[in-house]
């Protein structure tokens, strides 16, 4: 770039608008460092389909990365991709289509809750949100995928960590560090993601049975079992409906294990499971795999959310927990399903204010689990906090927030109140 | 023994040892003081042998409390600490320096709780990699990642290196294996991260800590997934008249959906070396040898397997061989775990290095290194975590000779900057240290290692925990020693190195 040229692209940031839409890394930069310099505070988007989660803040502009991509390489034999951070999940999908390949985590489509519709979001936001799906126990969290990113820092320098490698210990793990970081410590701009090979075949074991007690048993002893399960979740009676297929005409509660696999080795191991769960053949039915996969993917959109207007709470537990933690929280007028063998729970209050939250959150942490408001109401989201954290956790958290970004211009208080 | 810049000693340091010393003893157990130079002598090195140093002082606590008042102590007086667990690590993360305080974790050696309702165990990070499989064995279970010092190696040290393994293709490296940790950082703060559950919420500081080689914090407990045990597995060993053949081979079994529980290649001279050695049965007329292997239930094996071997004669293999039996997989195997020794009886000595290439490089790679090798005019034997693109170049020469040690530094160098070039990564599994600290910058620009810095001196400002380690202290990128054997004898001649 000429001089000339280099003092045009600096004077082509019109400062004026509240939205910038850049389509270069060299704008963010430019917007970045401009920000810096003038303190003013940036919230960071891609297509809006989480934005809503998190706390409301003020910011004086906004950064829609939308624009911002594009796949940059694609090697299916390395098994990895490398994206723009603004590029629509579903675009990554249809090319590892195309390969017969898969992001095996499963990210959620919040399209559904949010809108009535799917919006899988961008890429730069499923690594920012860290929210997996049903394969969570077996293969790991968004985090667990992610091979490497370049990002624009706060003070707008450009900073990469990881590669394109699987194997790889040089220097500190950045990439998990960014992962579930709600665009607070970096904008992210480039990411390298883990791809892998769809499996031949995905069957689920649906095992017609309403009580909550005996599907995280089935649950546990599935994922404790040499079948090798890649989901497990349980939808109780009012669910049951959501989910009537070809092969499943009952519409009450469900406990669902998937087994993935060469042909072969599928039918035999639900067989196996199905032997070893102790089961009649009343009491279940078994999907193949288009219906397996229609299964697995109104899971993982929470389709049983759609368009829903009350207030819906995620709760990760041990699993060891789950059970009493639910029957705790049955004394609130609740809805919920459970994912990750047992470990998830999706659930929907019809009433929630403070006192109400503050005791859930209570029980919560007393079974050594977490909470994230994913949706409340706006007058209640105003005042509670979204993330639970600990006084010692949350120094920590600002010494790491103020090495990425010092002058606190991105999403500033989106995850914590001076964060 | 070569020599390496460390951080400048602190002379006014080094006068307070006594004064040090006997301030140790009134926080901790007096007898877990060492200061006597023939206490200090076992913890000058660790798996990196060519470097040696004494630390000023030894502390070996025994609660986290301890770990908590020492390192605070240290804090508020700026004395240095080196974290240690089992000092099996092949980079030098637990190298002393002259004016530090060695903390040894060794006294953490107790598995706390098994766990099997969550499938984890809580255990002291200085109890050994292969304890915690042997703790859950009875009952079907397992912990995946095996690191091949597994034997010896601390699960705190595995967390500080994130370790992997030949294993690691299939189940992942240390981070994905690992629940929840407690840690202690320089100023004494005791903190939890994760637990129990799959995922805690917040900044990811569990991934931080994991491979952070002891720079941000020391580990005081760990708890870790555990699998259950595969069914059946089954192992092929697969000769090949070209590593091209053999590259590509490797590629299309990833591409065709089947993953391995492991995927190893040697080249011919580590075959014939190796077969020499421990009479393996290896085909040492083919130019590069595969054992691939696939655990699961039987179908799954059987199925993969009979994959494998379709795609491996579409790719000229020149020999097949499927593990019939239990004893004979091991067997397959047991070629390669001696490896290192076997190329101990080749050469005085041997330098194992350990970068990380796209598997579709691998020819490329291993013919620069053969170009290198006649350049440098050193022989040269390659092993291959082929599935994850791990590369072990093992090269020999004589430590005695001053100009050999030279040029086999420069020859490690050189390799490890290729494997970069190729888009790989400078270290796949053994960590930075000090024994490739000075390449970052191959790696990494000046804006990138000073985001890496920030972070450190964010959780320890007067940079006390582990000095010297990781990140270059010269300014440019010297070559400097790998893991060095002298005589076939590694620190810990009986560990396996794979």
């Amino acid at each position: 770039m000429s001089m000339e040229e280099k003092q045009n692209s600096q004077t082509s940031l019109d400062f004026n608008q509240n939205i910038f839409k850049p389509t270069s890394r060299e704008e963010i930069v430019e917007i970045v460092k401009t920000c810096y310099r003038k303190n003013i505070p940036l919230e960071i988007n891609g297509l809006k389909s989480k934005s809503k989660i998190g706390r409301n803040f003020q910011s004086e502009k906004t950064l829609d990365l939308s624009d911002f991509k594009g796949i940059i390489d694609y090697k299916p034999e390395e098994l990895y991709i490398k994206v723009k951070a603004g590029t629509p999940l579903k675009e990554i999908i249809e090319e590892l289509d195309k390969n017969n390949q898969q992001l095996a985590f499963e990210p959620n489509d919040f399209g559904y809750l949010f809108s009535g519709e799917s919006n899988s979001g961008s890429i730069g936001g499923v690594v920012s949100c860290n929210f997996a799906g049903s394969r969570r126990f077996k293969v790991g969290s968004v985090r667990d995928h992610i091979l490497g990113f370049q990002g624009i820092n706060g003070k707008g320098e450009t900073i990469k960590s990881g590669g394109t490698v699987v194997k790889n210990v040089t220097g500190y793990d950045l990439s998990k560090l960014i992962s579930g970081s709600f665009g607070t410590l970096t904008i992210l701009t480039e990411l390298s993601i883990k791809v892998l090979p769809k499996p031949e075949t995905s069957k689920t074991l649906i095992i017609k049975n309403p009580h909550l007690k005996k599907a995280l048993d089935f649950l546990g002893k599935a994922l404790s079992s040499s079948t090798d399960p890649s989901g497990g979740v349980f939808y109780p009676d009012y669910f049951g409906k959501d989910f009537v297929l070809n092969d499943l005409t009952h519409d009450g509660g469900l406990t669902a294990v998937r087994i993935e696999g060469p042909t072969n080795s599928v039918d035999q191991r639900v067989n196996r499971l199905s032997k070893e769960l102790g089961l009649l053949d009343q009491e279940l039915s078994i999907l193949d795999n288009e219906q397996s996969n229609i299964f697995w993917s109104r899971t993982k959109n929470l389709e049983v959310f759609k368009k829903l207007e009350s207030n819906l709470l995620r709760i990760v537990l041990p699993i060891s927990e789950t059970l009493q933690v639910i029957q705790k929280l049955k004394s609130y007028d609740i809805k919920y399903f459970v994912d990750w063998g047992g470990s998830l729970i999706w659930a929907v209050f019809e009433t929630l204010n403070a006192k109400i939250l503050s005791d859930i959150k209570d029980i919560v942490k007393k079974h050594q689990g977490y909470i994230t408001l994913i949706k409340i109401e706006d007058d209640l989201k105003a005042s509670a906090d979204i993330f639970t954290i600990d006084p010692i956790k949350y120094k920590i958290s600002e010494k790491i927030k103020r090495s990425f970004d010092p002058k606190r211009i991105f999403n500033p208080g989106k995850m914590y109140t001076g964060i | 023994m070569s020599t390496l810049q460390m951080p400048k000693v602190d002379n006014a340091i080094m006068s307070k040892k006594d004064k040090i010393a006997l301030d140790l003893r009134g926080i901790i157990n007096s007898k877990n003081v060492l200061s006597n130079p023939d206490e200090l002598r076992p913890f000058e090195t660790d798996g990196l042998t060519a470097y040696r140093q004494m630390p000023l002082l030894v502390v070996m606590p025994e609660t986290v409390e301890e770990v908590s008042q020492i390192l605070k102590y240290c804090n508020e007086n700026k004395v240095k600490v080196v974290p240690r667990g089992a000092g099996t690590g092949l980079s030098g993360g637990s190298m002393p320096l002259e004016d530090c305080v060695l903390m040894a974790m060794g006294k953490f050696n107790k598995i706390i709780e098994i766990d099997y309702e969550n499938r984890c165990v809580v255990t002291q990070p200085c109890v050994t990699n292969l304890a915690i499989t042997h703790a859950v064995q009875d009952k079907g279970f397992y912990y995946a990642p095996d690191p091949s010092s597994q034997i010896a190696c601390s699960i705190g040290g595995n967390v500080a290196e994130n370790s992997g393994g030949v294993h690691s293709l299939k189940y992942g490296a240390t981070t994905n294996n690992l629940l929840g940790i407690e840690v202690v950082l320089m100023d004494g703060t005791i903190t939890k991260f994760g637990g129990k559950a799959m995922d805690a919420e917040g900044y990811d500081f569990l991934g931080l800590m994991t491979g952070s080689e002891g720079l941000l914090g020391v580990i005081t407990e760990v708890t870790v997934k555990i699998l259950k045990s595969p069914e059946v597995v089954k192992a092929a060993l697969v000769g090949f008249p070209s590593i091209e053949d053999a590259g590509n081979c490797v590629a299309e079994i990833i591409a065709e959906g089947c993953i391995p529980a492991g995927m190893e290649i040697m080249d011919k001279a580590l075959t014939k070396a190796t077969n020499d050695y421990s009479k393996a049965g290896y085909p040492t007329d083919a130019e590069a040898m595969m054992i691939v292997e696939f655990d699961g239930t039987e179908h799954e094996v059987e199925a993969y397997i009979q994959k494998t071997k379709k795609i491996a004669e579409k790719n000229n293999s020149s020999s097949l061989k499927i593990s019939k039996s239990n004893e004979e997989r091991l067997k397959f195997w047991a070629g390669r775990k001696a490896a290192f020794p076997a190329c101990g009886v080749l050469a005085p000595d041997y330098m194992c290095m350990d970068g990380s290439i796209p598997r579709g490089k691998l020819a490329e790679v291993l013919n620069e290194i053969s170009r290198l090798s006649k350049k440098y005019n050193l022989p040269v034997a390659n092993a291959f975590h082929a599935g994850d693109g791990n590369l072990h170049p093992l090269i020999m020469f004589d430590a005695n000779d001053k100009e050999s040690l030279r040029k086999c530094e420069e020859f490690g160098a050189d390799i490890l900057k290729y494997c970069v070039k190729v888009g790989g990564a400078l270290t796949g599994e053994h960590g930075v240290g000090i024994e490739k600290r000075e390449l970052m910058c191959e790696a990494f620009n000046d804006k990138d290692i000073q985001q890496q810095l920030t972070i450190k001196v964010a959780l320890d400002p007067n940079s006390l925990l582990n000095p010297g380690k990781v990140y270059p202290i010269l300014r440019k990128c010297a070559e400097e020693g790998r893991v060095h054997v002298h005589g076939g004898k590694t620190k810990f001649p009986d560990i396996p190195r794979f």
